[in-house]
């Protein structure tokens, strides 16, 4: 499958990465060697194969349901960029 | 042209779980900014999901609830977007794999038939935090407490044909939810949301027109409103020679007005794809049947109990068992005044004439099921006349006391019962009305019914409003047959 | 004293022969000395460590002392340390500093142990050379030209120069056990769900796993006695009994039945690396060991299959990193998409890039059956064969890389070529089984590493086939020259 400069572009704006022209040209390189490696997997044969998600076998653990956290906005509002007000702030949201 | 309207609703509700679906922050709602977004909550490096199981056990009840298969296992996904509101830059949720499968509810409609709705399947998943557009120097602010509460998707097929349906599946499934408690169901603080999905195509096509998508009307009249707006709207454009453009939109209840949304714009890739930080989740028999053992009474269930128990008529039992809340009041009244027909009657009534015009459920009744226990009382004992129960139902609600008997005599609203007293007023009044007497003694057995009329409104006045009137109308017949 | 092992410093601070204020100073000058030219840390911790080393000469004098207690060690920058600033190798995190600790961070800190530092990496743990941390290259001991392996490179390197006994490291696709074997020391990345994720900042998270950097067998022994164990705030986390994994290193390793993967053994193998692990293998063929041929029939697919998982799961876990509540954050974002775009993009080097990249292609519509559903599918035929190959024997040994350390660059500007370099040890991430590369001879006076790959849970065979290996042999004592 080969990747074309278009599909970087396209999806690099859903990853939210700014590439210019050059480096998309650059990455489309990158991405279709990549991909030619990834396409070895066609040949496997794969039919009546369970995809696998995780290595073990495992069931989740759920949790009791009791609040355990505590108010720690101070901490953890030490490292944002920009807050106000206890809110963190962005550039204006239009819905 | 004859237009068919095709209605689905996706159902955002919120389990009423004390903590979040993947941490141990608290779910209170109203809480100050970030004060119950913990590191999970916030997507700090390194922070990991574990799954609360009341969630699950919850989801479990919904499915019960509507008759559903409960799928046994059923898998996280990552929803891949960029929101500020969406700290993981993914929201947790369920696509392939499910908790609760297909089911269905039947719903109730004014022409007294009923519908049954399909329900595609229902997931659970992770709230979003909320943006407040309060200008910040022109920036936002992202309050990120709602962040990680559980929520149930409800997902319908597309099974309605007008807003009447759509919303009795609406109110159905808040009667449901709130019935098992497994959420508070108040819509005001978003604890119910709903996504109307509505296309239009001309009757007799099979074809599914372009269908809209408006989101988070959190009211049942909005809902009504915006559906019939979203048909006209639609309806309106096609036969302009336009075509629908398949959008998200967004109402405005309040300025009755919709519009596509901006930041939904863009054609979304979702990338869903199995969450790696989180396990299949599996449940065996065993665990479903406890479940189901221990599941409250539901609304259908309840409705067939007040009509077997209390002789309520269909229509009654089904507005007074739909909703947990009124039900409980109902049987609250009941058990305190031993009237269920009067209970009803004051409930649907005066009460809900007054909850209505003040828009509010009867959770946030003024009166209380004591209060109005105490009032029928004083009905049934012949202490208040229906004109003296009202004053007293209006000095109750607007908190002028709130004891039923203290009103009655602070307002001199005791009917006189007494026969001795009665039969002597009746005896004033009935010798200043000689010619009365006479046309009445003529008349026949119809027309004397007619004619008590002009001898009751003198005695009422005679009595200062307190004369018992059935009292009155013993004695008056008695008298006039002499 | 910083030629001594961790087991030999734990008795040195039992019996008093010095104290860990000593012994931290000692490391945290030779830090300062020689670290400039490793480029092995990113953050000292002097003050701190300091202050640590003389808490636990408390606890030795008043008798209250663990194994560990007083120990100098450093952690992988990508572990977080409360209010020690924590990159993960990248200028996203230049300046985080978390509010709170990863569990391995704490257990180290219960057991009284003393962190050095935090050292370099590949930014976010993506990379095999550890030339794409934002913090500068680290260079490998055994040649200022040479790339220590990636991602734990720094890791690596500060162990293998003496500037720390032991380091954390994670592992990805072979991230501990690459620079390992580049690098001369020993190195185990435990079964999947052996050691917690939490406050490990996520790479790829149905992969990456915590284990030790020592420059022995013993050594990593006791340091996986501290890590390892279940923890209920990671769902992936097992709750498998931890055995002393000291206790078993001097079991009789008769009778081992050693598996050889004919895929790994092929004439594409350098010949003499493959003639440096047959005579490592051969020592333990002497102790008693039985080698067998096997077979891992989908091994081959293993690179592929992983560039298809790992970067589709890094790209849903590297979004959080959007410049609102942390982190970097461009100036005068002219809009929200402006504040995503310019944040992402300024924060995140060419490496990390390519692999959101990758992993969004792999994810988005038209594209998810052909690669992430059919990598997943291929995944569960490479474990399989490990469970076939786990009937028959109990440990397999390979290269742990296809060739010594390389020198900087010299992968040319194909990432592909890259990749290639962790061949051997990506098959184990896949398979979530646990796998350890010691030192095991010498290419041109460079060190390689064998690696030997067990079965689920069974770290402490490894780690008993690695100790009696090194009570034979002597690699792992070899230092860098220059280093004595």
């Amino acid at each position: 499958m080969s990747i074309q400069q278009s599909d970087v572009e396209k999806i690099a704006h859903l990853a939210r990465l700014e590439v210019s022209a050059e480096q998309a040209q650059r990455l489309t390189k990158d991405l279709s060697n990549i991909l030619d490696l990834v396409d070895q997997l066609q040949a496997a044969k794969t039919d009546g194969i369970a995809p696998m998600a995780h290595p073990m076998d495992a069931e989740q653990r759920l949790r009791a349901d009791t609040v355990t956290e505590t108010n720690q906005r101070d901490a953890l509002q030490s490292v944002a960029p920009a807050v106000e007000n206890g809110l963190y702030l962005v550039p204006k949201v239009i819905e | 042209m004859q237009w068919e309207t095709v209605i689905g609703l996706e159902i955002h509700v919120q389990l009423a779980t004390k903590s979040k679906i993947f941490s141990g922050s608290s779910t209170t709602f109203g809480a100050e900014p970030n004060t119950q977004a913990s590191a999970v909550d916030l997507a700090m490096p390194g922070m990991l999901p574990v799954a609360n199981e009341q969630a699950f056990r919850y989801a479990i009840m919904f499915g019960l609830a509507i008759d559903a298969e409960i799928n046994k296992r059923s898998v996280f996904e990552r929803k891949n977007y960029f929101y500020p509101d969406l700290p993981k830059g993914y929201q947790t949720t369920q696509l392939a794999e499910p908790i609760v499968g297909a089911g269905h509810v039947d719903v109730q409609l004014s022409d007294g038939s009923s519908k049954r709705i399909r329900i595609h399947h229902a997931h659970l998943e992770e709230d979003a935090g909320k943006s407040l557009h309060e200008d910040f120097h022109g920036m936002s602010g992202i309050d990120l407490n709602r962040a990680g509460t559980p929520l149930i998707e409800i997902v319908t097929e597309p099974d309605m044909r007008n807003s009447e349906e759509a919303v009795a599946c609406a109110r159905k499934l808040h009667a449901i939810v709130t019935s098992l408690g497994i959420c508070d169901g108040e819509m005001a603080q978003g604890s119910m949301r709903f996504d109307v999905n509505v296309s239009v195509r001309p009757k007799g096509e099979d074809k599914l027109g372009t269908r809209t998508e408006t989101k988070n009307l959190n009211s049942f009249r909005f809902m009504e409103r915006a559906i019939k707006l979203e048909v006209e709207r639609q309806i309106e454009l096609i036969e302009d020679g336009g075509s629908v453009t398949q959008e998200t939109r967004l109402y405005d209840g309040d300025k009755h007005f919709s519009r596509a949304m901006r930041s939904k714009e863009e054609a979304n890739d979702y990338r869903y794809f199995p969450c790696p930080d989180l396990l299949p989740v599996v449940f065996d028999d065993d665990y479903i049947a406890r479940i189901k053992a221990d599941l409250p009474e539901l609304p259908d269930n309840r409705q067939a109990r007040f009509i077997e128990q209390y002789g309520l008529s269909l229509y009654d039992a089904s507005i007074l068992s739909a909703e947990a809340n009124m039900a409980s009041f109902f049987e609250a009244v009941v058990k305190a005044c031993d009237d269920a027909k009067l209970a009803a009657n004051w409930i649907l009534g005066e009460l809900s004439a007054r909850l209505n015009s003040e828009e509010q459920s009867v959770s946030a009744s003024k009166i209380s099921a004591v209060q109005l226990a105490a009032l029928i009382k004083r009905i049934k004992d012949n202490t208040l006349s229906s004109a003296g129960a009202k004053k007293v139902f209006e000095a109750l609600w607007n908190g002028e006391n709130n004891d039923v008997d203290a009103i009655i005599e602070a307002n001199g609203l005791k009917q006189v019962s007494d026969t001795g007293a009665l039969e002597k007023l009746v005896d004033e009044v009935l010798a200043g009305l000689p010619d009365q007497i006479a046309q009445y003694q003529e008349a026949d057995e119809k027309k004397r019914k007619k004619l008590m009329g002009g001898f009751m409104g003198p005695l009422m006045k005679a009595s200062k409003g307190q004369g018992n009137p059935k009292l009155f109308t013993e004695i008056l017949i008695r008298k006039l047959g002499e | 004293m910083h030629n001594k092992t961790v087991a030999e410093l734990s008795k040195g601070l039992a019996q008093k022969e010095f104290s860990s204020e000593e012994l931290t100073s000692h490391f945290l000058n030779r830090i300062e000395t020689l670290d400039g030219r490793y480029n092995s840390f990113i953050t000292v911790c002097k003050e701190q460590a300091l202050a640590d080393a003389r808490a636990a000469d408390k606890k030795i004098q008043s008798g209250t002392a663990t194994a560990w207690t007083g120990i100098p060690f450093a952690h992988k920058d990508i572990f977080c340390t409360q209010g020690v600033t924590t990159t993960c190798g990248s200028k996203m995190l230049a300046n985080f500093r978390p509010p709170y600790d990863a569990t391995v961070a704490l257990k180290f800190k219960e057991q009284g142990a003393v962190c050095l530092g935090k050292t370099n990496m590949d930014e976010f743990a993506m990379g095999s050379s550890n030339e794409s941390s934002y913090f500068g290259k680290v260079v490998n001991p055994w040649g200022d030209n040479l790339v220590p392996g990636g991602s734990s490179g720094g890791s690596a390197s500060a162990v293998a120069a003496r500037l720390t006994p032991a380091a954390t490291a994670t592992d990805t696709g072979g991230s501990i056990r690459q620079p390992a074997a580049l690098c001369g020391i020993t190195g185990l990345k435990p079964t999947y769900g052996r050691v917690s994720r939490l406050g490990m900042i996520a790479f790829a998270s149905s992969l990456d796993q915590g284990g030790p950097m020592a420059r022995t067998a013993e050594d990593a022994a006791m340091m996986l006695n501290v890590m390892a164990g279940f923890d209920p705030k990671d769902s992936t986390s097992l709750d498998n009994p931890v055995p002393d994994y000291t206790a078993t290193l001097n079991q009789d390793i008769k009778g081992l039945r050693i598996g050889l993967p004919k895929e790994f053994f092929t004439s594409d193998l350098d010949s003499k690396m493959a003639g440096a692990i047959r005579a490592a293998i051969a020592e333990l063929e002497k102790r008693g060991a039985i080698l067998k041929e096997i077979s891992l029939p989908h091994s081959a697919l293993s690179v592929p299959a992983y560039y298809v998982i790992a970067p589709a799961e890094c790209s849903a876990n590297l979004s959080r990193f959007d410049g609102v509540r942390y982190g970097h954050r461009c100036d005068d974002p002219k809009d929200l998409m402006d504040l995503y775009m310019r944040s992402r993009s300024e924060g995140f080097g060419e490496e990390v890039k390519r692999r959101i990249l990758i992993g969004t292609y792999a994810l988005s519509a038209g594209y998810y059956d052909a690669y992430y559903r059919k990598a997943q599918q291929v995944r569960r035929l490479i474990k399989n064969d490990f469970t076939e190959a786990f009937a028959d024997v109990d440990v397999i040994a390979s290269p742990t890389s296809p060739s010594p350390a390389f020198g900087f660059g010299s992968k040319g500007d194909d990432p592909v070529k890259m990749y290639l370099e962790d061949i051997f040890t990506i098959s184990t991430n896949l398979a979530g089984l646990p796998g350890m590369s010691i030192p095991a001879g010498e290419i041109d006076g460079l060190p390689i590493g064998l690696q030997l790959i067990g079965n689920y849970f069974d770290e402490g065979r490894l780690l008993n086939v690695a100790h009696q290996f090194q009570t034979v042999t002597d690699w792992h004592t070899k230092a860098p020259k220059g280093i004595s």
